[in-house]
């Protein structure tokens, strides 16, 4: 079975995959040209008769639980991220396959982490035959090299969802790690003893893998309440020592930049907010827990507390900074799809106006409708832009994967969708006339913030009228190209081999571009 | 073993810099190795440059070690030349061409309310520093640089001045103490430089001393454009005679070292500041006496910006009209700051309606209510009334 065959140029001219991993999947066709009509995932169907009548499935070990699933080669095997950084629950499945025998197991992260290095053995040992989610650090690295077995799969948070949903992604045994837990199953993130956060990203794992497994090292007494996941979607249960470390949730990024380029990028960002006429009471907006986004929250901030604005609700990775807000009445309502700190998480517990979401409701392509799409403003980070707006985040400009997705693409479809970057990183200009790897189609970034000054998309011609006096330093993307490579000198293009290692899904589930080889 | 020659620096928190080794050999030409995050990118422009440098400086058998962290030409030429200098006597200089936005010259009363602080031998601070809008940029030769780099600081600032953009940001420097700094004016002189800043200024015949070394200098390389002095009195001396330090020649601003100034009088600085108050007073009015610019210490907590503002405040009050700064996001404040307030912004405009009405009826006469207003009041009106707009006042 070849990797990737059957190679057509999509409508995003770029070169991509008719077939993965030995499937059929469709190129990408241009933004809303496309609407999946599966008929959604087919979970192997229960009957309550099979299961314990008092309720109780707990086993004794991981292992037994993951015996009794049937786990077996080839199976797909689905995790969360909550922990991000801190996840002990990936390492200790396969761990558990290696010594049972098993091999060419897909694994189905919401998100790999550094933590997750281990995995390259098993990579190496063909016990996982490919992964399909975010690649970065040791894993990207990996992978950039054409290592792995099969090719890599970069969905986005919300395209995960509906890769699940339409059973293109059919999950053998969901593992979800919970912070509390019932004997039945009932589990949540934000009790017990190494509390995370909403379990967002597992919902529909839990629903749709043909096993659940619930790992826990709080085990309470039923019930367990709130239960984000619900006993009826659970097979089994597993108590273990830990499951994780929170510590490792926050791993610095959710402190205000101390740099004096990027708070003033993130000030560009408010002032051009402010100047667009975004800026105004009832708004709602995103507040990402990056150095930048947040510090880009805090001028916003500063601008409504001087002008007495409210703001109707803010949506993020929640942070004290957003907490804060919340208690200073700068917000009515917080959205939080991943919880940064204890403040954090004991406002999600105790305040009915921090509201856990689930990821189906922010980023879902099948949702009837979703969040995003309401939001006013968004600002997010990319490794690349190019001057027709297109934005990359996953790749370095060698081609070599540095981070997954996240909720990147889900997020273009705000009101407003601003990238705030740096012109240059170490001589390597961000604006470029092609992005290496296309993950952001560039009609839907409407603004490019950078230190130097900020670029409009000609598409959006209202936001063009309404910052045209602001005095702010708006200007045409190819004159900041220009400075820039005067700055850098012009960059050689790396060599990029022809043999792919990824592919990147647009949201809606067709092939937006490949990722190849690194060279060395 | 050979010899082995460094300049530049390089290390994991390092960026937009580089260390170049030279081992000077017998034979086998120049044999260049470039150990860099971005030299797929920029691999065979910088082996070139380096080519090119060395054959300009007559190496010709040599082994170079290039480890870099993303700098740009200047800096590698700049280490390259430095590294090369410490080994050849050469009076040769590798000159980069100069950017166009380099190459203008400012006026004597030009604003000159920030200036910011840039160590001279650490490119990362330099590149982004004009965007942040100061009025001034000092890449420094002194206190920030230490003594084993100084030489190298010297060949670095000179290339800054050609090739960095500080978009429209006065470029100056801030020499060494004299006589080492009168030394470092060859490497400025002839670049473009707009202000000399002279730390530890105790006489007006040090100034003189700088003012004939630049004169030398202007002369041999026929260069027309004016370099202003500032001045900067750190010590009891300094202060007693300010007045003619500020009269001297090309001095347009003078300025106040507080840190060293107190340590002259044996005692501590304070957040009030009474121990220096005598030593900002009379600065501030021998530059006006002498009709140049008084400028403030810097203030160095650069986490309290509510302090910072207090402390412009005051500074303003004493009749100060800018201050040093040591971080790009004092800057808003310093200028927002020393902008003038609404009182004094309704006054100058009265003043300005005043005088343009009685030129309209020909009045040789202007007065508001009972009050004369002559030249002076109403220069210095409009003067307020400018500052009042590019400090985002009006």
């Amino acid at each position: 079975m070849k990797k990737a065959d059957k190679f057509v140029i999509n409508a995003a001219g770029r070169m991509v995959p008719t077939i993965v991993n030995g499937k059929k999947v469709i190129p990408f066709m241009g933004v809303n040209k496309y609407r999946p009509t599966h008929k959604g995932s087919a979970p192997r169907v229960p009957t309550c008769i099979d299961y314990p009548k008092d309720g109780n499935k707990i086993v004794k070990s991981l292992k037994e639980a993951l015996i009794k699933s049937g786990l077996k080669d080839g199976m797909t095997i689905s995790t969360h991220h909550h922990y991000r950084n801190g996840d002990y629950v990936a390492n200790m499945i396969f761990d558990i396959a290696v010594e049972l025998g098993i091999k060419d197991l897909r694994w189905f992260p919401s998100a790999a982490f550094p933590c997750h290095a281990p995995i390259i053995e098993h990579l190496k040992s063909g016990i996982v035959h490919h992964i399909e989610g975010s690649l970065n650090g040791p894993l990207g690295d990996f992978c950039s090299h054409g290592k792995m077995k099969g090719l890599g799969y970069l969905r986005s948070h919300g395209g995960r969802y509906r890769a699940i949903a339409d059973g293109e992604v059919h999950i053998d045994i969901a593992v979800i790690a919970a912070s509390a837990a019932d004997m039945t199953g009932n589990a949540n993130g934000i009790l017990g003893k190494h509390p995370f956060g909403p379990v967002s990203f597992s919902k529909t794992d839990a629903k749709n893998a043909d096993r659940t497994i619930i790992v826990t090292d709080s085990l309470i007494d039923f019930p367990c309440y709130p239960w984000e996941i619900m006993g009826n979607d659970v097979d089994f249960v597993v108590t273990l020592d830990e499951i994780g470390n929170p510590q490792k949730i926050v791993s610095g990024t959710t402190r205000i930049t101390k740099s004096p380029d990027r708070l003033l990028i993130a000030e560009y960002c408010a002032k051009f907010v402010e100047a667009a006429g975004i800026l105004k009471d009832g708004m709602n907006f995103q507040a990402g827990a990056g150095g930048t986004s947040l510090a880009f929250v805090h001028f916003i901030k500063e601008m409504m507390v001087e002008k007495g604005i409210k703001a109707r609700s803010m949506i993020g990775g929640s942070t004290k900074f957003l907490v804060d807000m919340m208690k200073e009445g700068l917000t009515d309502y917080i959205f939080d799809g991943q919880t940064f700190g204890l403040e954090a998480l004991s406002s999600l517990r105790d305040n009915p106006n921090h509201i856990p979401i689930d990821i189906f409701d922010i980023y879902d392509f099948h949702a009837k409708g979703n969040l995003v799409q309401m939001m006013d403003v968004i600002v997010l980070g990319s490794t690349e832009v190019d001057v027709n707006f297109s934005a990359n985040c996953v790749s370095h400009s060698d081609g070599r994967m540095l981070h997954g997705i996240g909720g990147f693409q889900n997020c273009l479809l705000a009101k407003c969708t601003i990238l705030a970057v740096p012109s240059f990183r170490d001589r390597i200009p961000v604006i470029k006339d092609e992005v290496t790897t296309l993950v952001a189609p560039g009609e839907l970034v409407d603004v490019i913030v950078t230190e130097r000054g900020i670029c409009i998309n000609p598409l959006r011609k209202d936001l063009i009228e309404a910052t045209k006096n602001s005095g702010l330093p708006i200007r045409d993307i190819h004159d900041l190209k220009k400075e820039i490579d005067s700055i850098c000198g012009i960059p050689n293009k790396p060599k990029l081999s022809d043999e792919a290692v990824a592919v990147v899904e647009w949201i809606d589930g067709t092939i937006l571009d490949t990722i190849r080889k690194v060279e060395k | 073993m050979a010899k082995i020659f460094e300049a530049g620096n390089y290390g994991k928190t390092i960026r937009s810099d580089c260390k170049v080794s030279i081992e000077f050999t017998k034979s086998g030409g120049l044999k260049i190795e470039l150990d860099s995050k971005i030299k797929d990118y920029f691999g065979n422009h910088i082996i070139s440059l380096t080519k090119r440098e060395l054959e300009f400086f007559g190496i010709k058998n040599a082994k170079i070690l290039i480890e870099d962290r993303g700098s740009l030409d200047y800096v590698i030429a700049a280490r390259i030349e430095a590294a090369v200098k410490q080994a050849v006597d050469t009076d040769k200089e590798y000159l980069l061409p100069v950017i166009p936005e380099n190459t203008n010259h400012t006026n004597k009363d030009r604003y000159r309310r920030s200036r910011l602080y840039l160590p001279g031998n650490t490119p990362k601070l330099a590149l982004n520093a004009g965007i942040h809008k100061p009025d001034g940029i000092i890449l420094d030769l002194e206190d920030s640089v230490a003594p084993a780099k100084k030489a190298e600081a010297t060949v670095l600032v000179r290339n800054a001045l050609r090739a960095v953009n500080f978009y429209g940001a006065e470029r100056m420097v801030r020499i060494n103490q004299l006589p080492m700094g009168l030394n470092d004016l060859d490497y400025i002189v002839p670049h473009n430089v707009n202000l000399i800043l002279v730390p530890k200024c105790e006489s007006a015949e040090q100034i003189k001393a700088v003012n004939d070394k630049i004169a030398e200098i202007k002369k041999e390389k026929k260069i027309k454009y004016e370099i202003w002095l500032m001045p900067i009195i750190e010590s009891a001396l300094g202060i007693i005679n300010s007045y003619q330090i500020a009269c001297a020649e090309n001095v347009v601003a003078l300025a106040i070292g507080l840190e060293d100034y107190t340590a002259d009088l044996g005692t501590q600085r304070t957040k009030k500041g009474t121990e220096t108050f005598f030593a900002r007073s009379q600065v501030v009015n021998s530059a006006h006496a002498a009709k140049i610019q008084p400028i403030d210490s810097v203030f160095s907590d650069i986490n309290d910006m509510e302090a910072l503002k207090q402390n412009v405040l005051v500074s303003k009050s004493l009749g100060f009209v800018g201050m040093g700064c040591i971080h790009p996001r004092q800057i808003p404040i310093i200028h927002e700051n020393y902008a003038p307030n609404e009182k004094e912004i309704d006054k100058a405009q009265k003043i300005i309606k005043a005088y343009n009405e009685a030129k309209e009826k020909g009045l040789g006469v202007v007065s508001l209510g009972s009050k004369m207003i002559d030249a002076p009041i109403v220069k210095r009106a409009q003067q307020t009334l400018e500052l009042a707009k590019i400090g985002g006042k009006l």
